[in-house]
């Protein structure tokens, strides 16, 4: 009796899964090997060879991996100060960098726009102050900056997560050892978080990489990523196969970045993206 | 497609199962309206359930490709459908579309003659739609920075002087209508070599192009974020109640004329209905109700012509004939050259 009760306490949970991961999982799939008549084929998925494809591709892994490091090297040296703080109050200090995470992101990027924008507020400071205005929006690296922008949060967290669980022992251990503060960051807070830096990575990665609605924002439909090839194919071209295809083709690379992530990751804390 | 449909209808059927979604109808006699957003003032819809004791399933879409793809999903059966010209003429080609008994309709006898002509380009019998609203693409351009004259070519749009200050439509047909038109080829050109020709003028226009936008334009022209764009004239109708400082102008080359219009869908289960609702529109009040509420060119006389002069003669919502005459309806493509229109596009956006 116990047992089914329990089983029957899954059900919505996997209700959800089914409905709304496998199964569209699934359709894609299915759409990314047929063509509109329904017959099998590759073409959608060889389609990635296409020049404009490829070059899209290669313009997102760019992308990504511009806004992966420099939020590596922004969240670091913050992850580190915030660690050293010992404030009374330190999760307050988290607290005021998730907070922005409480806002929808197409919020936080059309703010962006209203800022950056050719008569935006940047641009009126610079008039005032006798400057020349600037472009600013709609260029890729206004995509970058928006991308940086909206993930850094992705990096601080779980680097902050890793340097708060090192005990404060081992490293006053280590200092009665004589360890200078560059061995012990070198051999001991380095090491101890590279768990966080790995998940920081994935989490910024992966949703640069497959991103559309920044560059579609901030791009001004300048920048093409692979993300806004692949929404023009279901969204203005309606070829759902081409679409799904191409998807299947990001999917790989994603599940390849984790994978390697994963197999670099030897203590397996923090992760779990699996 | 039939395996497309019944997955769509696998998924529909298991969303249904969570919202437990199901029509009910009051009097019985309901009519399923599918239109444009914002397209449709409320309350003449209220004044029709009102009047016939009918009562309206209304609801809205954005873009004629979303409309296809909710039609096609085939969930709902629609009564009536609103939509532009190109979609209506790949509806009709599908065997989607029911003939209209204009007979019914009294007053339809207010529609303009030559915006019936021009339906010809997509409904050449013209047995299946009735006009709805009808507009032009043209330059939306700020008079402080750009001299009126300059407009009436869309050469200004490859003036250098304006780098960094142009916004041009971001979909593939009205993008390529521009340098297509500048280079004296109808709109509807399929031919590899011409659209290649308008590929590289749009590539060499695109250092000075400020952004591709839809439906952002009117409000960044209204700020002042670009001196030159590319719009439909209800967009830029919209952007001059904003700002005064706008001015509207369709080029000498020519043009695209835009006819939105109601059609009965196969999957209409009550024609009587359906056209007493098309003849309701037509009727002098409610079609200047609805003019008042959109606020684009309306093809109905007796509406136009009770308007003020002032309003007349705004050739921002109303084109004046010598305009319509050097427009061009748009065609719909076949495959082949759809696929070939995109794969231009995506040329120029990743370059």
């Amino acid at each position: 009796m116990h047992r089914f009760k329990r089983q029957f306490l899954s059900g919505p949970y996997i209700i959800w899964v089914i409905g709304f991961v496998l199964l569209p999982i699934l359709m894609i799939l299915y759409y990314g090997i047929t063509d509109s008549s329904g017959s099998v084929t590759l073409e959608n998925i060889t389609a990635i060879a296409n020049p404009v494809h490829l070059k899209s591709l290669f313009l997102s892994l760019k992308m990504a991996l511009l806004c992966t490091v420099i939020c590596l090297i922004l969240s670091y040296p913050v992850a580190m100060i915030l660690n050293s703080l010992h404030l009374k109050h330190q999760s307050f200090v988290v607290f005021i960098f998730v907070l922005p995470m409480w806002m929808n992101c197409m919020l936080r990027v059309l703010a962006w726009q209203l800022l950056l924008s050719n008569n935006g507020i940047f641009n009126t400071i610079l008039d005032t102050i006798g400057l020349p205005k600037l472009q600013l929006l709609y260029t890729p690296s206004t995509v970058v900056f928006g991308m940086v922008y909206d993930f850094l949060p992705f990096m601080i967290l779980p680097i902050y997560n890793a340097m708060d669980r090192i005990r404060t022992d081992i490293i006053d251990a280590a200092r009665d050892l004589g360890a200078s503060q560059l061995q012990i960051f070198m051999k001991i807070i380095f090491p101890l978080t590279i768990s966080g830096v790995l998940s920081g990575i994935i989490m910024v990665f992966v949703p640069a990489l497959t991103s559309f609605v920044i560059s579609n924002l901030l791009g001004g439909g300048k920048v093409l990523l692979i993300g806004n090839v692949i929404e023009q194919e279901f969204m203005q071209n309606m070829d759902w196969n081409m679409g799904s295809g191409l998807s299947i083709v990001l999917m790989i690379f994603v599940i390849a970045s984790m994978a390697f992530m994963n197999s670099h990751n030897k203590d397996g804390e923090g992760t779990a993206v699996w | 497609m039939k395996n497309r449909l019944f997955f769509f209808s696998l998924l529909l059927f298991i969303l249904s199962v969570f919202m437990g979604c199901g029509n009910s109808t009051k009097n019985g006699e309901t009519l399923t309206i599918l239109n444009y957003g914002k397209y449709f003032d409320p309350e003449a819809l209220k004044l029709f359930e009102e009047e016939t004791g009918i009562q309206v399933d209304y609801e809205e879409y954005e873009s004629p490709e979303e409309m296809y793809t909710k039609y096609k999903a085939g969930s709902i059966d629609y009564d009536l459908l609103c939509t532009s010209d190109y979609m209506i003429q790949k509806l009709i080609g599908e065997g989607e579309v029911l003939e209209i008994n204009y007979d019914s309709i009294p007053n339809y006898q207010n529609i303009s003659q030559s915006i019936i002509d021009a339906s010809a380009a997509f409904d050449p019998t013209h047995c299946y739609t009735l006009p709805y609203f009808y507009g032009t693409v043209g330059i939306l351009y700020n008079t402080d920075e750009v001299n009126a004259k300059e407009t009436d070519t869309w050469n200004v749009l490859w003036d250098k002087k304006y780098g960094g200050k142009i916004i041009m439509e971001n979909s593939v047909r009205d993008c390529f209508l521009v340098p297509l038109k500048q280079l004296g080829y109808s709109l509807n050109s399929t031919d590899k070599t011409k659209l290649n020709e308008a590929l590289q003028m749009l590539t060499e226009q695109k250092p000075l192009v400020y952004a591709y936008f839809v439906d952002e334009t009117g409000d960044e022209m209204a700020a002042g974020n670009a001196a030159l764009s590319v719009v439909y004239s209800g967009e830029a109708a919209y952007a001059q109640s904003l700002a005064d400082n706008l001015a509207y102008s369709v080029p000498k080359e020519g043009s695209n004329l835009w006819i939105d219009s109601w059609f009965i869908p196969k999957t209409c289960k009550n024609q009587k209905n359906a056209e007493k609702f098309l003849d309701f529109l037509c009727r002098e009040d409610i079609a200047a109700m609805n003019f008042d509420y959109v606020y684009y060119a309306t093809p109905n006389t007796a509406v136009y012509d009770n308007l003020e002069d002032s309003v007349k003669n705004d050739t921002t919502i109303f084109p004046d004939q010598a305009t319509i005459d050097n427009c061009e309806v748009y065609i719909a493509l076949d495959e082949e050259s759809t696929n070939l229109y995109n794969q231009l596009w995506k040329e120029l956006k990743s370059n």
